[in-house]
């Protein structure tokens, strides 16, 4: 086996970090709507879903999922405050 | 004489039941185009940035067309927690982000730890190559280097090695992974989980503890 220093360290680093999320991916998706809603009412995470943010911030995929659904959103609603 | 219908409402206007009503109705055309405009501008605006060039306005409007037979196919199971536009949102951005991470990662092969690069079991660790560290120094990396490689080929099962060189190693998301080995991201994330687990317990039972470790590199 050939394992790289810093390829070590990375793998050390998940090990440190091995408490694993209460939710999974699929429990976390169908939340992440009701979630990015309350964010955006100006929720703070930890307070909102406090599970689903532990997820997200365990979670990259999710993580940016969430990001993308907000940046979406904020332009929906952008353009829906302009028309009205 | 009948009194005449009320002017339908627009869209724009809709409810959550009253979305659901129309995407199942028998006219249902002008909601649905009402709603891909909508996950249009919304991936739009948020692809821009991840996503940049040309192409991403067609590659928009793939992803929305098929978010939209998804959506379609599961109105039943929209159980109102959110507005109907930002649940029908999330779908369309779970199809994105999904495409456009199997598209950058296509043409890159899960990397495999257990065997080496030019096939010869010696080599020079990437620390002894440290200029900066003494030769004690070096030495005592080594040691460490050689002792997580064993709990990695000793403790983890070959899927574990793979799923993690994938992730942590390689960077690669978990879902791609999952791809790859047959499997799904729920599976595969908690397969995961277990084996940072069992890595933990093998340094661990070894007397090293991952913050020690992490002092030492």
């Amino acid at each position: 086996m050939k394992l790289k220093k810093e390829d070590c360290r990375k793998m050390v680093e998940a090990a440190k970090a091995s408490d694993a999320p209460r939710l999974s991916c699929e429990e976390c998706h169908d939340l992440l709507d009701a979630f990015a809603e309350m964010i955006l009412a100006g929720k703070k995470p930890e307070e909102a879903m406090p599970l689903v943010e532990e997820h997200l911030n365990s979670c990259p995929c999710c993580h940016e999922e969430f990001d993308v659904l907000i940046e979406a959103l904020r332009a929906q609603r952008s353009a829906e405050e302009a028309t009205a | 004489m009948a009194a005449s219908a009320p002017p339908a409402r627009s869209p724009a206007q809709f409810s959550n039941d009253e979305w659901v009503a129309a995407l199942k109705g028998p006219r249902r055309d002008r909601a649905l185009a009402a709603l891909r405009e909508r996950l249009v501008r919304g991936l739009r605006a948020a692809l821009a940035q991840r996503a940049p060039g040309s192409t991403i306005d067609t590659l928009v409007e793939d992803f929305v067309q098929e978010a939209l037979l998804k959506i379609l196919d599961n109105l039943d199971s929209f159980r109102g927690e959110s507005r109907f536009t930002t649940w029908a949102q999330k779908i369309a951005v779970r199809v994105a982000l999904s495409e456009l991470r199997r598209k950058r990662w296509q043409d890159v092969a899960l990397s495999d730890l257990t065997s080496s690069d030019d096939g010869s079991s010696d080599y020079t660790p990437t620390v002894l190559s440290d200029h900066d560290l003494n030769p004690e120094e070096q030495t005592a990396q080594s040691m460490i280097v050689a002792q997580v490689e064993q709990v990695i080929a000793e403790d983890l099962s070959e899927r574990q090695r793979q799923a993690l060189t994938g992730v942590v190693i390689q960077g690669m998301p978990v879902e791609v992974v999952a791809e790859r080995l047959g499997s799904n991201r729920n599976a595969l994330y908690k397969l995961i989980f277990d084996a940072r687990k069992r890595l933990r317990k093998g340094l661990e039972d070894r007397g090293l503890s991952p913050e020690g470790i992490l002092d030492e590199l």
